[in-house]
């Protein structure tokens, strides 16, 4: 039984990070020189103090049960003095100062199913989102399409053996929970039927004003249907975004036999070199086929193949495909560029070649 | 149904191949938990039948907050029973994801004690991600995390968790302390981030150089991207050092860089620093040769989001070089501004960067209080429909307002 008149304790935030800081990452902070790539997987961190700081970055599953985050616990206890952190994209990373560890932490890592990797030139673990595991609005799946992918270019992960890193991302559907926007390869859900409406239930789950007006391209409008007041959809206007649904679960898009995903290409964050770049359509529908995904796990092999054997040292797949060209792009990775690759929304003049320069 | 575990073939592929596997993960779990056994079955389920089986989520949540746990109904409940409710907490991580394992042992246990044993490390706004329990846990899950020092993140229209790279603690590109900013910041705000009063969400992300490795320039609603004015100090021994040892760079370096400013005798590197671009590409090949400058501070964006509703953006310089220096009270003041406006301008569900496009990034400015600069932009105006704001009268010649 909790006890009555224990009192309860909000708004105290995140606990402060330094208790949770590595000795040696605590005495160096701020201090950091240089760092070198020890090998795929291992950086090495050095100080003006003269400390040195190996990390060994290990791929995680972002789903992940307390059961093996309490065996990470332990290889952190037997490595790392009990510390250990996570990076943004999922990774663990174990950080040692003694190097003659390294080899029997990697083996440990090994026996748990962890592979290490994810540095330099690499492809790292994938951003990706909830799907059919917890969302209501998912288009497909994340982490199973995530481990079928993963599974397929895992050398890269282990091998700093690209001509720049790849960062990959899944969302399950355009809200995109997560930068998909801006990756170097982008799997994004999408559902392609307008609202399968419940006209039955809409007037008492939503407020018609709203879900006419959540619509970018006003294709909603009040409307009586089968005696119910309502809403009705121009079909032509949809363009699947999903955001009705968002304000209104009599809007379903969710649909086994025209869900799928896209696939979106030359993104970054990072200014190194060009400006950050938004992602662009390379395929614009593969269908759903779980439980392995096979066709865009070849899809995906096959854009980072190309891009491995054309691009120079540097470029990341976005730069290289700004160097040759979007044709030979699509002539080189042997997708067909149709109408669908072209853009019709918003300021969609500015994305075409407006000039002579064309490669032949 | 829950007590023995299901039969999934289909998920049982997802086990083969070397990457780690969540439904090993889930399997896990569901030795010792009924709503991970009901999961398995449930996502078995979708994946035969190519949908989602959950419904729209519910509003649900611990006392006194508005954000923080995303509710979660499963529409097969009497074939599912374990997993009819399974709403997910986010909590807030500690800056950079450091953990000591006791910390993270007694999360684990009270997600023992409470929930179905899943996680999420983490979500990709950067909270821990507790996967699934019920609305009657929720209450003793926030109990205990509090006690053991741990508190909720932000969902629906609040400010979210701020997130950061892990700066000063491991990166020599750090050029401010992101980690100490972003604690600042969300200790600071934290009843905007657990009352939710926005017209929508409000993100913040920190980066320490232009690597931006927590991707803040194209997900936050401010970006603060660390960054130098003065000089890329050069190891002269140690560019020659890299050169022995093989790295072409002519051809890697210098004929990369955007500005077009570096210089490569054989022998000697030059930088005209006047024309670098602080796009970190040369540092990023030699690290033990090119530093940062001394004269550090940050570049502040605005408005980046995904393209709900009204297309993606990515941020956009507000203020080309902020210096952070705690209490960080002129960032604050400026935020608060903002938040004043939009909260008062602000159409339900309209990020930040939507409601700049709406009103025109010049207005905005002038309704916050700010002076345009030329680095906001990345070239004037090329469309010569210009709302001028004042015109002249015959009578007198002075000038006076306009229609506009
Ligand atoms: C070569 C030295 C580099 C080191 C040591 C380094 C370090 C890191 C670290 C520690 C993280 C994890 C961040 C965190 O979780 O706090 C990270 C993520 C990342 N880094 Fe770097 N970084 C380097 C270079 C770069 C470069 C050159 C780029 C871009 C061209 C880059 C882009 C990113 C991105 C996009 C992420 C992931 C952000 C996300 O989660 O989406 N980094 N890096
Ligand atoms: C209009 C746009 C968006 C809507 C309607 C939306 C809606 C949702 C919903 C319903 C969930 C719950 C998923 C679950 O059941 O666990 C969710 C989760 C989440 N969303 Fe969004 N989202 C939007 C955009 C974004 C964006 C742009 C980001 C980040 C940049 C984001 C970050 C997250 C995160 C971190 C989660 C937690 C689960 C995860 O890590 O995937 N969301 N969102
Ligand atoms: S991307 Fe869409 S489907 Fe996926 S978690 Fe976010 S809202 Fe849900
Ligand atoms: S899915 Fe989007 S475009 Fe289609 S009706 Fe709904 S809001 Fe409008
Ligand atoms: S953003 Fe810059 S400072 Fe931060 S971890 Fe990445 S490279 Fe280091
Ligand atoms: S930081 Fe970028 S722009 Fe500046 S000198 Fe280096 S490569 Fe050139």
């Amino acid at each position: 039984m909790p006890e009555p008149t224990k009192k309860r304790i909000t708004d105290i935030g995140p606990p402060h990070y330094e208790q949770f800081l590595p000795p040696a990452v605590k005495a160096n902070y701020g201090k950091w020189l240089y760092h070198e790539f020890v090998r795929p997987g291992v950086l090495m961190h050095a100080s003006e103090t003269g400390d040195k700081l190996y990390t060994v970055r290990a791929g995680g599953s972002r789903l992940m049960s307390i059961d093996k985050i309490r065996m990470i616990c332990d290889l952190a206890d037997k490595y790392c003095e009990g510390y250990l952190r996570f990076t943004s994209r999922h990774n663990i990373e174990f950080m040692l100062t003694d190097p003659s560890k390294i080899d029997a932490l990697i083996a440990d890592l090994a026996k748990l199913g962890h592979p290490v990797g994810g540095t330099g030139r690499s492809i790292t673990s994938i951003v990706h989102t909830q799907g059919w595991i917890h969302c209501h609005s998912a288009a497909t799946d994340a982490s199973g399409i995530v481990k079928a992918v993963m599974d397929g270019v895992i050398e890269h992960f282990q091998n700093e053996d690209l001509p720049a890193k790849c960062r990959i991302a899944l969302a399950c559907c355009l809200n995109m929970c997560g930068a998909v926007h801006c990756s170097d390869i982008a799997i994004l859900g999408v559902h392609r039927r307008p609202p399968m409406i419940d006209h039955a239930s809409l007037k008492k789950t939503c407020e018609i004003p709203n879900v006419s007006a959540s619509c970018p391209t006003a294709a909603i409008r009040p409307g009586v249907v089968n005696g119910f007041e309502s809403v009705v959809v121009e079909e032509d206007r949809c363009m699947f975004c999903a955001n009705c649904y968002t304000v209104c679960p009599s809007m379903k898009l969710n649909d086994p036999l025209n869900d799928g995903v896209s696939i979106w290409v030359g993104g970054k964050v990072s200014n190194a070199r060009h400006e950050p770049m938004f992602s662009k359509l390379a395929i614009p529908y593969i269908p759903n086929n779980p439980p392995r995904w096979p066709e865009v796990v070849d899809a995906i092999t096959n854009i980072i193949d190309v891009w491995k054997a054309n691009a120079r040292l540097n470029e990341r797949l976005g730069e290289w495909i700004e160097r040759v060209g979007w044709p030979r792009f699509f002539q080189l990775t042997g997708i067909q560029f149709e109408k669908l690759h072209i853009d019709d929304f918003k300021h969609a003049g500015l994305t075409f070649k407006r000039s002579a320069h064309l490669m032949y | 149904m829950a007590d023995e575990f299901p039969k999934t073939p289909l998920l049982d592929e997802l086990e083969k191949g070397a990457w780690p596997s969540f439904v090993s993960e889930i399997k896990m779990a569901a030795k010792r938990n009924a709503a991970s056994r009901d999961l398995l079955g449930l996502l078995e389920r979708s994946y035969r039948e190519k949908i989602g089986h959950w419904k729209h989520g519910g509003i649900v949540g611990v006392l006194g907050y508005g954000g923080g746990v995303i509710g979660r109904y499963c529409d097969v409940p009497e074939e599912f029973p374990n997993v009819s409710h399974f709403h997910t907490i986010r909590v807030n991580q500690p800056s950079g994801w450091y953990y000591s394992t006791s910390a993270l042992r007694k999360i684990c246990d009270i997600w023992e004690r409470h929930g179905s044993g899943l996680t999420n490390m983490h979500g990709s706004t950067g909270d821990i991600i507790l996967l699934g329990t019920r609305t009657d846990e929720l209450e003793p899950t926030f109990s205990e995390l509090t006690e053991v020092g741990f508190d909720l993140g932000g969902s629906g229209s609040d400010v979210r968790t701020p997130s950061c790279c892990l700066g000063k603690s491991r990166c020599e590109w750090a050029c401010y302390d992101t980690m100490a900013l972003t604690y600042d910041l969300t200790k600071s705000f934290q009843d905007e981030l657990h009352r939710p009063a926005f017209p929508y969400k409000f993100k913040f992300k920190m980066s320490g150089c232009p690597n931006d490795c927590v991707a803040s320039v194209a997900r936050a609603d401010i970006s603060i991207i660390g960054t130098w004015r003065d000089d890329i100090r050069i190891d002269h021994d140690a560019v020659m050092e890299y050169a022995e040892k093989g790295l072409d760079i002519q051809k890697h370096v210098v004929n990369f860089c955007p500005g077009k400013c570096m210089e490569w005798t054989g022998k000697k590197l030059t930088i005209d620093n006047s024309t670098c671009r602080h796009c970190m590409h040369c540092l990023n090949l030699m690290p033990k040769a090119l530093r940062p400058g001394k004269d550090q501070g940050a570049v502040v964006l605005i408005g980046s989001k995904a393209p709900i509703i009204e297309g993606a953006l990515l941020s956009s310089v507000l203020i080309p070089f902020w210096n952070p220096q705690p209490p960080y009270s002129d960032l604050k003041d400026l935020v608060g501004r903002i938040w004043d406006l939009w909260c008062e301008e602000g159409k339900n569900r309209e990020r930040i960067g939507e409601f700049i496009q709406r009103v025109g990034m010049g207005n905005f400015l002038e309704m916050i209080g700010v002076e345009p600069i030329a680095e906001m932009v990345a070239h004037p105006r090329e469309n010569p429909y210009v709302f001028y704001e004042e015109y002249l009268v015959e009578d007198d010649g002075e000038e006076e307002e306009g229609q506009n």
